[in-house]
């Protein structure tokens, strides 16, 4: 069952259609990716989902109810742009932003002092905002983001600012909150990290919706019967009426051949005649990366 | 309502703590009891420049002992002195100057020199003369030997004080002093200006930080922006109106501090010191002849105004003071903060700036005008259009206005500043998420018609 779901959404400033009936239908503890180049409108459906602003058309629905303005505590969202204020100490922000989420002073406070202590930034309470990292500040940001415990939680862009370590600390923090109940809307530019963390995607071009679907799904149905073979040692094999060669390469003592079958071949039977070559290290379906696929499709519709 | 309030109390807790706004709070009771203060202290050093003047006859003593003494001026009667000579060292012997007296004077007006090494204040003169023309007035009447003369001229003595008086809607006379109707009116009007305009475009600062900060949209996903929005323009006014508080009091306190340590000691208090019996029996009827030979000119011209200022509409003014307080910085703060969340940076704000400040200059400008004829059709029409009327109907309440005209002004007022303020918000709904673009009256024109 989906906990969200926007259907037909349409939405347009003056002349320009920022989006034109898309439809997104996000299964509960999963984690939506929402794709799309720049000015696509990725945005837009963002800020109205965080009810910033309203539709001119369609209609939202939060766990199968249509979508009112109380909702807001129900949703934690971080968005592209990560905004404090610049003057005001770190542990009065944190509380501030929880109260108007809705939280009581004293669970706020709770709450913000188990997860500063998980996050390592408990010394930073009474720095202002101004003297903090940026990689600092963002942690901060995360944890207003979280704090209300939100069902539906929308991250924009959550890993830009962050050194690798830090990042993987933010992307297991995800991960656990997934594990205890939250859904996952997420929004970027790294592929690397929708084919690590996301189970479904929409990819949005120009208002559009132009690609949807689990991403495993996707990946295998832009796989198009690639495999990737690897022998140990030098081992050179030709094409046949079978398959084709489309790259062949000799690295580190290994042979990594990319091949393409034609049709009515099945992988028992290429494995069957690839074994008489030489020694099979792996055989792997070579699937796409979620890259590659972004910038095909994206580019046919241009 | 309750994140309102969370929203309200940022604005309120941040702005009070800042360091300028204690400096500013602290600061200004000082200036103003400065103000109040140093005019004072340069009388009383005025005073202290103490004259010892000689008065010399040429053959004759019609003159001794008529010139009285002042608080400036100490006037010695000298007797058999070579004038030629005394003219020569009457400053060595500690003198400020010689006034000769020739007899030629009883015909001769000008038959009496002053002889000073510097130009004598005109005050001096006004006093010598007085003095003389008097008795020589006295002297000639005498000669013509009618009887009881002391007790005509007793009789006969006068002044003349010109008493204002209103006739109010109910018609009831009341007491008043042009002087103090200015003052109030210039006060009133000041004050509305200063209060709507500096806090006003704290407004509109505020919203530009948190829009260039970004905090915005982090804000408007967990409130309405017109929560926000108002909130903020709410604790601004609360700002606003402690500094305004903190002001009066402080202002109270370091002048009373100050007079009585500074000022005590030279007897300056003793206009003030001596009022509140005054008051006190002003409501029993005081025979002329009495108040007369008890108060002196300057106190009771004190006395009037104090009686003038206590007579002013003082619920009227404070009522009014609070309604236009209100309803105008209401009204300018929503435009400042539609300004503000149209644009990127506070330089671009110059260009929308300019139509919301004329109306608040052409204001003041009335108002000061209102003290010189508060029925002028200027200040009539100003103290009704809603732009300008909280400072001018502030400036022309002292001097009284039909309840008829304040009531259609305050009705404008209400319906003007809920069309702004709708306005304003929606203006700022859109403005705040919108970026990199340079806003023309325009595109805000266009913002207005968005729909949610």
């Amino acid at each position: 069952m989906s906990i969200f779901e926007a259907k037909n959404v349409s939405k347009q400033y003056g002349t320009q259609l920022a989006l034109d009936n898309v439809s997104i239908a996000v299964p509960h503890q999963s984690i939506y990716g929402l794709l799309g180049p720049n000015g696509a409108g990725k945005t837009t459906l963002i800020r109205i989902i965080n009810q910033i602003t309203g539709p001119d058309s369609g209609e939202l629905f939060l766990e199968g109810k249509k979508l009112r303005p109380e909702d807001v505590q129900r949703i934690g969202y971080l968005p592209e742009e990560r905004g404090l204020y610049k003057k005001m100490k770190v542990g009065e922000q944190a509380l501030y932003f929880a109260q108007l989420k809705g939280l009581s002073k004293a669970e706020a406070m709770k709450r913000l002092k188990y997860w500063f202590k998980k996050l390592e930034i408990i010394d930073w309470w009474g720095k202002k905002v101004e003297e903090l990292s940026k990689g600092m500040a963002q942690k901060v940001q995360f944890v207003t983001t979280v704090l209300h415990e939100p069902k539906l939680l929308i991250f924009d862009e959550p890993f830009t600012g962050f050194d690798p370590v830090n990042a993987n600390l933010i992307k297991n923090e995800i991960l656990f909150l997934r594990e205890r109940g939250a859904t996952i809307i997420f929004s970027t530019h790294n592929m690397e990290s929708v084919e690590e963390l996301c189970d479904n995607i929409t990819l949005i071009n120009k208002a559009k919706t132009i690609l949807e679907g689990s991403v495993d799904e996707i990946r295998s149905k832009w796989a198009a019967n690639e495999y990737d073979l690897v022998f140990d040692g030098n081992v050179k094999i030709e094409g046949n009426g079978h398959y084709n060669i489309l790259d062949h390469k000799f690295e580190n003592n290994k042979s990594i051949i990319r091949l393409k079958t034609t049709g009515a071949v099945n992988s028992n039977e290429l494995l069957q005649t690839a074994i008489k070559s030489g020694t099979v290290i792996s055989f792997n379906p070579a699937l796409p990366s979620m890259n590659e696929i972004f910038i095909r499709v994206v580019e046919a519709r241009n | 309502m309750n994140k309102i309030s969370v929203i309200i109390k940022r604005e309120y807790i941040t702005r009070v703590r800042k360091k300028s706004f204690i400096i500013m709070t602290l600061l200004a009771p000082l200036l103003m009891a400065a103000i109040i203060i140093v005019p004072t202290v340069l009388m009383m050093n005025q005073k202290g420049d103490f004259k010892k003047i000689a008065v010399i006859e040429e053959k004759s003593d019609l003159f001794k002992g008529v010139i009285k003494n002042t608080r400036e001026a100490e006037f010695i009667y000298l007797e058999n002195v070579n004038i030629n000579e005394f003219k020569t060292k009457f400053e060595k012997e500690g003198y400020y100057g010689v006034l000769i007296i020739y007899p030629e004077i009883i015909t001769t007006p000008n038959a009496i020199d002053l002889i000073s090494k510097k130009q004598p204040p005109i005050g001096l003169l006004e006093h010598i003369e007085r003095s003389l023309e008097k008795n020589i007035e006295k002297q000639k009447l005498a000669a013509y030997s009618i009887g009881d003369l002391d007790a005509i001229m007793k009789s006969i003595q006068t002044d003349v004080n010109v008493q204002t008086k209103k006739l109010d809607e109910m018609g009831n006379v009341q007491k008043t002093s042009t002087g103090i109707s200015m003052a109030l009116a210039y006060i009133f009007g000041l004050l509305m200006y200063m209060l709507v305009f500096i806090f006003g475009s704290q407004v509109m600062r505020g919203v530009i930080e948190e829009k260039t900060s970004r905090v915005v949209e982090v804000i408007i996903s967990s409130v309405k922006p017109i929560e926000l929005m108002m909130g903020k323009i709410i604790g601004i006014a609360l700002v606003g109106l402690t500094q305004f508080m903190m002001w009066v009091i402080l202002t109270a306190g370091v002048t009373t501090v100050l007079k009585s340590t500074v000022l005590e000691k030279s007897g300056i208090t003793e206009i003030t010191q001596s009022m509140p019996q005054n008051m006190m029996s002003q409501n029993q009827p005081v025979s002329v002849e009495a108040s007369k030979q008890e108060i002196s000119p300057e106190l009771m011209e004190f006395t009037r105004l104090f009686d003038s200022a206590l007579n002013q509409p003082w619920l009227l003014i404070i009522f009014s003071f609070i309604f236009y307080f209100i309803t105008g910085y209401l009204l300018y703060a929503s435009v400042f903060a539609a300004i503000g969340s149209a644009v990127d940076n506070e330089t671009e704000t110059q260009q929308f700036m300019l139509p919301v400040t004329i109306p608040i200059i052409i204001g003041l400008m009335v108002a000061m005008g209102t003290m010189q004829n508060p029925e002028s059709p200027v200040a009539f029409w100003c103290s009704l259009i809603p732009l300008t009327s909280p400072i001018v109907m502030m400036a022309r309440i002292p001097f009284g206005v039909p309840f008829w005209q304040i009531g259609i002004s305050m009705l404008l007022m209400v319906v003007t500043f809920i069309f702004f303020v709708w306005m304003a918000a929606k203006i700022y709904r859109t403005g705040i998420l919108m970026y990199g673009k340079k806003t023309s009256w325009k595109e805000m024109w266009k913002w207005l018609r968005y729909s949610g």
